[in-house]
């Protein structure tokens, strides 16, 4: 069985040896080097620009403005193309403006022989601004006669829905209601490699983009709107890529260096952000303001959630109001028989344009409302973890997205592990009564989310395989391998299907838009999901195939044939060998007369959306006086379908973990509300965690077979980082008595609160 | 890649003063741990380099016959923080040098480094000021010997004159025989980070009262400081509540903690009162647990 076990992952032996190859290390002979000239303020007009002092400098080739670029406004945002107008990306881009919106915003570009030289000459590009009005906040960016961000005006979108029953009539049956507003702050994705790309012509009209990103169709897609392009016309090519999380599920620097070959004869040019560019000036998070209100009958069912979120995208749309959206509908899963009403409204403000980052809205939504819920059944006197257990999703409820009644759905057994892993009973009744300046405190969080996006968007993978000489197999997806180790999880899959070893099946890794099988990307958790179809597909078309190049061979009826261990064998007598697929290989190829190159393509569609769950248990203590917290255990458990490979498993979980952790307590971009400056965006400043802030990360799964995939799984990439933030704040709450509704929970923020709670 | 306009590398300590003397923007780098951030950042200010890192002689730590402990300018963090003598005679400096930055930026960079950039947040000012360094310089008009206490002049600036290159500290013995002496760093992460507030504690005991309190700060003012007020307000008394109030009171008048959109002003002023305290009743606890 090739699914289920830890097998060596396929990329892991070079990336531990560093022979892996990122864009970075690719080089061209006469490649140029470009860098932006950025905005020093937040909102501006660009009244002139004087290049000639640039100009002058030597190995400097060129310099462009917002004069110089197509007037194409275009979409950044990663989904796929939209057949329905009204469902399609905002485009509010230029390739450079003259309308500045976010402290670094690119207003020039400067292309020369080498970075150094190009950096030099970017200073030296004088730029006159005529400064207006600066609004980075929600209350100021929506306030009346607030300062146009974009022609329109600041509010992009603002949508509403309902579900699970009549909202009106489930309020009338609640006797508890509590409501809470939660604000979250801007937070930075922080991947290890810095954004990169870089293009050059390969003939007179036809133009190659190599680019570390998590969605190259769509990126040839956008470069096409941005220039004005056939889409066909512009390759893309993705080598491995030193992660994402959801900041390469746009297009940043790709249009640009597009826009730079055309202009300069097709000669290689490469833009690489340094790590200061990259934290402000490609995406972020989407700071909200999460409003929650519950209601619960008497026996303490859950009759209705109202929930309302404001989110800021910043100066540019990006994914803008999908954002909200997405999350509010992923989270009617958790407790489905409760009425939802969702709205939400996404603005603009000047501050860096946010965008996908891992878990798309739903950490900051769930904030909000695991907060709530905590608070309900406190409030009507029950253990938090019961109040979960009765009111959250089972078996055969009714999923708000589909409406299918099919999934696995292990919500209440999540809970019930989590609770006894963490001994949550003994140590409630141990942590009663405390005194002193050090408390303990334990807390919980539960999510629910998707595998995909459907039916908001098309969901289609594509695989194919193509036997070798030798018998290997070699397979192409268009699922993109950004670190999460999808090439892994779908070779186990081919493997176990078709009936070879692990390793007989080679994938080819490296993206190329001209040949692999279209897939829009990595992104909304879905790449094993919506591809194990496909991959099946195409391993069953294959192993039909080779069997009937037995037959060829042999001349025996393929219905009594299997492929198993890479060998043709007699069905139901697998001592019994036929045929060594490695022989059939040859044959296939070079046999005069017979057979040909034995492949199998699939394109799929999945038109359903498996719901994951989980949630975080956490047992942790205050240091009332030092404002500080730390955390003596913390135990994600999930329900992710069946787990393809359970040591990448844990190691997705723990990653998400530290994610969530550093945004509970450590993480925020700060922005001057006056002036729009940006006062941290550096890793000195942005207190992304460190390993030693990180405590012991423990993961759990309650293993369910989810039967719309093929081989049970569900979505794992994003999940592991949406509960932290409540299991923690919930957990302070009860080691102090104080409530946080913002997050980071930093020293400063406990201390504002420690102080008007009068602990200190 | 960084944007150096002139690099020159030192062949001996006069050379490294010359060379610093004809250049009025020329500035030293040794373990390069701040100039390389700054000059990555694009401050020209660091543009014209003095390289010491060829003066071998300046790498040594040392005691001498009279128990006087000497610490090259260019000794690393990690080269301090692994010698058996300042393990031994002065281990606040193990403790404050090992907050620094992480594992790879210990490996680089020195305390010297850290005491002369003349930050406010140096986590080894703290031992510096407990263990009273002195600074031993040489300059355009030869050596001299300078003391810690004053060296600091503001934010960022020291007493050094351009020309002046620091070549080893020295620690008399009663200024490390018989402290016990700690430092607690208050920072928004566990490494890689500045202090929000550093506390240094240097604590002699006559019995069963406080003989010397030396009690010193960063991030607490312009520049890295000792707190005489509370340091004299405590003298002579065993550590009691009392005396902790006492300390705590007479401190406000010590520090100057700033408004920034780093920390606030009061929530500086909370941290350093409860460091004091912690770090007076950790060190009295300590002298009752040797005694």
């Amino acid at each position: 069985m090739a699914v289920g076990q830890s097998h060596i992952r396929k990329d892991v032996r070079a990336k531990v040896t560093g022979k892996t190859r990122y864009t970075d290390d690719f080089s061209m002979p006469g490649m140029l080097q470009a860098k932006y000239v950025r905005s020093p303020v937040a909102h501006a007009l660009v009244k002139s620009i004087d290049t000639s002092a640039a100009l002058a400098i030597s190995g400097v080739e060129a310099v462009f403005t917002h004069a110089d670029v197509p007037k194409n406004v275009y979409p950044t945002a990663g989904h796929p193309f939209s057949l329905d107008p009204d469902h399609q990306d905002v485009a509010d881009r230029l390739l450079l403006t003259d309308h500045v919106r976010f402290h670094g915003d690119e207003v020039a570009i400067v292309v020369a022989r080498d970075l150094l030289t190009a950096a030099k000459a970017a200073q030296l590009v004088k730029v006159e601004y005529e400064e207006l009005p600066v609004c980075v906040n929600s209350a100021a960016a929506m306030a009346e006669g607030a300062p146009a961000i974009h022609d329109g005006g600041n509010i992009i979108k603002s949508t509403s829905f309902e579900t699970g029953g009549t909202f009106s009539d489930a309020e009338k049956k609640a006797v508890t209601v509590v409501e809470g507003s939660f604000s979250t702050p801007i937070i930075l994705h922080c991947h290890l490699e810095n954004h990169t790309a870089y293009a050059y012509m390969d003939d007179n009209d036809h133009l190659v983009i190599v680019s570390s990103t998590q969605i190259p169709h769509i990126c040839r897609r956008i470069v096409g709107q941005a220039l004005d392009m056939p889409w066909p016309k512009i390759r893309v090519i993705k080598p491995y890529i030193g992660g994402g999380f959801g900041n390469k599920q746009d297009v940043v620097l790709e249009p640009m260096v597009a826009f730079l070959t055309t202009k300069l004869g097709g000669l290689p040019v490469k833009l690489e952000l340094e790590r200061e560019e990259g934290l402000v000036a490609t995406r972020t998070r989407h700071s909200q303001t999460v409003t929650v209100r519950a209601g619960v009958s008497r026996d303490g069912t859950l009759k209705f959630l109202d929930l309302n979120v404001i989110s800021n995208t910043g100066a540019y749309a990006s994914h803008g109001h999908s954002i909200p959206m997405a999350a509010g509908s992923k989270s009617c899963n958790l407790y489905p028989k409760a009425v939802t009403r969702f709205s939400a409204t996404t603005h603009y403000a000047n501050i860096p344009a946010a965008g996908a980052m891992r878990a798309y809205g739903s950490p900051q939504l769930f904030f909000g409302l695991e907060s709530v819920i905590e608070e309900v059944a406190r409030e009507i006197g029950m253990d938090s973890v019961d109040f979960r257990i009765k009111n959250s999703a089972r078996a055969g409820d009714i999923l708000a997205k589909t409406g299918d009644l099919k999934h696995s759905v292990a919500m209440i057994e999540c809970l019930e592990k989590g609770r006894e892993l963490i001994s949550w009973d003994s140590r409630k009744k141990q942590y009663a009564d405390q005194q002193g300046p050090l408390l303990r405190g334990l807390g919980v969080a539960s999510f629910s989310y998707g595998s995909g996006t459907y039916p908001a968007c098309v969901e289609i993978a594509g695989c194919r395989l193509v036997l070798n000489q030798d018998g290997t197999i070699h397979m192409q997806i268009g699922a993109t391998e950004i670190g999460q180790g999808s090439d892994t999880a779908l070779a186990q899959m081919a493997a176990e299907t078709l009936g070879v070893e692990y390793q007989a099946i080679h994938v080819v890794s490296e993206q190329d838009t001209d040949v692999t099988p279209f897939d829009p990307g990595a992104y909304a958790s879905r790449q094993t999901y919506v591809t194990a179809p496909a991959v099946q597909q195409a391993a069953e078309k294959l192993k039909k195939r080779i069997l009937g190049h037995c037959q060829l061979m042999t001349g025996e009826d393929p219905g009594n044939l299997d492929l198993q261990l890479g060998k043709i064998i007699q069905r139901g007598s697998p001592e019994k060998v036929v045929v060594d697929l490695t022989e059939l290989a040859l044959d296939s190829y070079y046999h005069k007369e017979r057979g040909g190159q034995i492949t199998a393509e699939v394109s799929a569609k999945t038109c359903t959306n498996a719901p994951s769950y989980g949630c975080t248990f956490v047992d942790l203590e205050v240091d009332v006086e030092m404002c500080t917290v730390s955390i003596h255990e913390i135990i994600n458990v999930h329900d992710a379908g069946k787990i393809i490979h359970p040591l990448s498993a844990e190691g997705q979980v723990h990653g998400g973990m530290a994610m969530g952790i550093g945004m509970a307590l450590f993480e925020e971009l700060l922005v001057d509300p006056e002036s729009g400056w940006i006062f941290n965006g550096n890793l000195l400043d942005y207190k992304i965690p460190t390993s030693v802030d990180i405590p012991e990360l423990k993961s759990a799964f309650v293993d369910t077979f989810d039967p719309t995939s093929p081989y049970g799984n569900k979505s794992l990439g994003e999940p592991p980082a949406i509960s932290q933030g409540p299991a923690i704040r919930n957990a302070i709450w009860d080691a102090t008595g104080v409530k946080i509704n913002e997050i980071p929970m930093t020293p400063k923020v406990l201390f504002k609160h420690f102080k008007d709670a009068g602990l200190i | 890649m960084f944007p150096i306009e002139k690099y020159h590398y030192a062949s001996s300590v006069i050379d490294a003063v010359q060379a610093l003397a004809a250049d009025e923007k020329a500035r030293v780098i040794a373990g390069g741990t701040d100039v390389l951030v700054r000059l990555h950042g694009g401050n020209s200010d660091y543009a014209s380099l003095v390289d010491v890192n060829g003066l071998h002689e300046l790498k040594e730590i040392r005691q001498d016959g009279e128990g006087n402990i000497f610490i090259g300018a260019l000794a690393t963090c990690t080269e301090i923080i692994e010698h058996e003598l300042i393990q031994k005679h002065t281990p606040m400096i193990v403790q404050s040098l090992g907050t620094i930055g992480g594992p790879q930026v210990r490996n680089c960079a020195t305390m010297g480094g850290n005491i002369c950039n003349g930050a406010v947040s140096a986590d080894s000012a703290c031992a510096a000021l407990i263990y009273e360094f002195d600074l031993l310089i040489e300059g355009v008009k030869g050596e001299r010997i300078e003391s810690i206490n004053g060296f600091h002049t503001g934010p960022g600036r020291t007493l050094l004159q351009q020309g002046d290159i620091l070549k080893a500290f020295r620690i008399r013995p009663p200024n490390y025989k018989g402290v016990l002496a700690s430092y607690q760093k208050y920072a928004m992460r566990g490494a890689m980070d500045i202090a929000t507030i550093g506390c240094g504690v240097g604590l002699t005991m006559d019995d069963e009262r406080i003989s010397t309190l030396k009690l010193a700060f960063t991030v607490a003012a312009p520049t890295p400081i000792r707190c005489s007020n509370a340091e004299k307000a405590v003298a002579n008394r065993a550590v009691t509540e009392e005396t902790l109030e006492l300390l705590t009171e007479a401190l406000v008048d010590d520090v100057r903690p700033r408004e920034s959109w780093r920390a606030g002003k009061e929530f500086r002023l909370h941290i350093i009162k409860t460091l004091a305290r912690k770090g007076l009743r950790q060190a009295a606890e300590m002298q009752e647990e040797l005694t």
